[in-house]
């Protein structure tokens, strides 16, 4: 009788045993993504300033947010950082695969220094460039000294164009891992398709845009989203670089956000504009993930 | 999906070829250019940097600035050059790698051997986090941790980095563990083996290429973050990226952008080391996850 109890006991424990494997990464998921969310998004309707407190202002903080020009230029540059940040990443990344996928000498190593970017830190890639950048000592003092006297770069000193410094930036650090993604597309596509195709007497550029690029499709969408999620979290990398100047040429949601709450006191504007940035992601994440994990199933 | 032995069937005529060859090598360069500054201009004197000579070979070569950048450099009010950051990281890091990985792989057994209702549900919820701006959870954690006692201390920033990198973690675990034979467990289940035994007996063994994954990308990930080192870290466990931020951002005295460079190199010299070393286990063992689902 003690026994059978006992192996009763067992079995609902084996039973039960994986939900609470898993129960303290879930608890822990609940209470600091979504618990936080919920936290940070109230705090949005809040008076908060310099500490958070509870007293309830309906939209104020969203209507005074809309009314800012710091906001306002931070998303026009956001606008500009994640259009330029996108496009130029998906192109060269899909340009410098297929043509990486011509049976290169080399590939190997090509592959590897296209990619080490990706392994370092924003605040590293951004030190590197802010210094090559800088017209005292980087690029445009070294072409004057080598005779070029009228050579003139100072784009990151420039109100117009130091949102462009930070593109430039960015895309080298993530258009090597945007070609790793679609070079492992490319390599996936069935070559008997192309062979046929070639017999019929179609050119190579006819074969890359009617039926190659068109199966890419996935690797598109991934790199898409991918990049727009990293674009709307630069924060790093403006920081090293730029501190968001010259001015605010470079403010984006990120920095805007860090400033209002940690050096500005308001903290109720800065959980606005926070709780923006996370919508803003949920509305290009959760369709997709939504599909993924359907498709699994 | 072997990315290094199928090429396309693509032929390319001569012009072409040194065409692409040409363009090729350009980004190499491209890419290269800002090692290249870095490498060069952390063994050279500064006044070599200031007269124009950023591109040039070092004509005076010195070790100065990396034992300037390790050593003595001022780093805030102190003049303690990045190694004590050094080791801030290494305390943060190492702990927060293991754990989630540890985590990640449980989870993964979990919702691939042991499904339940609504697991991919929950699964779903787990993924989402990894793509959150941080910036809607800084407030709360700092109120938290400040509540938890771990305010400003390093096991409040691993304990950050771990609740973060789960869902990551948890996603590559599960994407490998799909594909491995469900009859085996089912199979090891008849002949009476137990939740943990199976895990540690059968799955286990055949983790090392996918814990590789998660333990190269937690490690660069939490080695590179700079937004929680910056938020949450006191002035005495400050990571390495915001030390270096510091060195390089600081207003005083003369910039010594030698000393930058070298600041830099170090940052950026174990998650490169990770990547030359095991970069190509990286790639592979990402691929056998995601063959299928």
């Amino acid at each position: 009788m003690a026994h059978l109890a006992n192996a009763d006991f067992k079995t609902r424990l084996q039973s039960w045993l994986p939900k609470l494997v898993l129960s303290p990464s879930l608890a822990l998921v609940l209470v600091f993504v979504y618990g936080f969310i919920i936290f940070s998004v109230y705090l949005s309707f809040t008076d908060s300033r310099l500490l958070p407190s509870y007293g309830w202002v309906g939209w104020e903080n969203y209507s005074k947010l809309w009314r800012l020009s710091h906001w306002e230029t931070s998303l026009i540059n956001m606008g500009i950082f994640a259009f330029l940040y996108i496009g130029i990443c998906t192109v060269l990344g899909l340009g410098l695969a297929i043509f990486l996928d011509q049976k290169i000498r080399g590939e190997g190593v090509i592959r590897t220094i296209y990619l080490y970017p990706m392994a370092l830190s924003f605040i590293v890639t951004g030190t590197a460039w802010k210094w090559f950048l800088d017209p005292g000592i980087g690029l445009e003092n070294v072409m004057q000294t080598w005779g070029w006297e009228s050579f003139e770069f100072d784009w990151i000193k420039n109100r117009d164009f130091a949102i462009y410094t930070v593109v430039l930036a960015a895309v080298w650090q993530t258009s090597g891992f945007v070609m790793a993604m679609f070079l492992a597309g490319l390599r996936g596509i069935d070559n008997e398709m192309l062979k046929a195709a070639q017999m019929d007497g179609a050119s190579n550029w006819n074969l890359y845009r009617r039926i190659i690029i068109p199966q890419l499709r996935p690797a598109f969408l991934s790199a898409f989203v991918i990049l727009s999620h990293l674009a709307i979290k630069t924060f790093d990398l403006v920081i090293a670089l730029t501190g968001g100047g010259p001015g605010r040429a470079t403010e984006l949601p990120a920095t805007f956000m860090y400033s209002y709450t940690f050096t500005r006191n308001q903290m109720g504007i800065g959980a606005a504009s926070a709780t923006i940035m996370l919508m803003t992601i949920a509305a290009i994440m959760i369709p997709y993930l939504y599909a993924e994990l359907r498709e699994k199933k | 999906m072997s990315v290094a032995t199928q090429d396309t069937a693509i032929r390319t005529g001569r012009v072409m070829r040194t065409l692409i060859y040409l363009v090729l090598l350009l980004f190499v360069l491209f890419y290269m250019l800002p090692l290249y500054v870095m490498l060069v201009n952390s063994v050279k004197p500064l006044e070599e940097i200031t007269g124009g000579g950023m591109m040039n070979l070092p004509q005076v070569f010195t070790l100065e600035p990396w034992f300037k950048a390790w050593s003595s450099a001022q780093i805030g009010v102190e003049p303690t050059g990045l190694s004590p950051y050094f080791w801030n990281s290494i305390k943060m890091v190492v702990p927060a790698v293991i754990i989630s990985t540890v985590l990640g792989a449980l989870n993964g057994y979990v919702l691939t051997k042991w499904r339940f209702r609504g697991d991919t549900i929950l699964f779903g919820l787990m993924l989402f986090a990894c793509f959150i701006p941080f910036q809607i959870v800084l407030i709360p954690m700092a109120r938290v941790l400040g509540e938890l006692g771990l305010a400003g201390s390093t096991w409040g920033l691993s304990l950050v980095h771990i609740v973060y990198g789960i869902g990551f973690t948890t996603l590559y675990f599960r994407n490998y563990y799909a594909v491995f034979p469900t009859e085996l467990i089912r199979a090891a289940q008849i002949d009476g083996a137990g939740f943990f035994q199976i895990f540690w007996r059968i799955l286990l063994p055949s983790s090392g290429p996918i814990a590789v994954v998660s333990i190269i990308w937690q490690f660069t990930n939490i080695w590179n973050d700079f937004l929680f080192g910056a938020s949450f870290a006191g002035a005495n466990n400050q990571p390495m990226t915001v030390a270096l931020n510091n060195l390089v951002q600081a207003s005083h005295g003369v910039k010594e952008y030698n000393v930058h460079f070298a600041g830099a190199i170090l940052a950026a010299l174990p998650t490169l080391l990770v990547y030359i070393v095991a970069g190509r286990y990286f790639v592979r063992g990402l691929m056998a996850g995601s063959v299928k689902g």
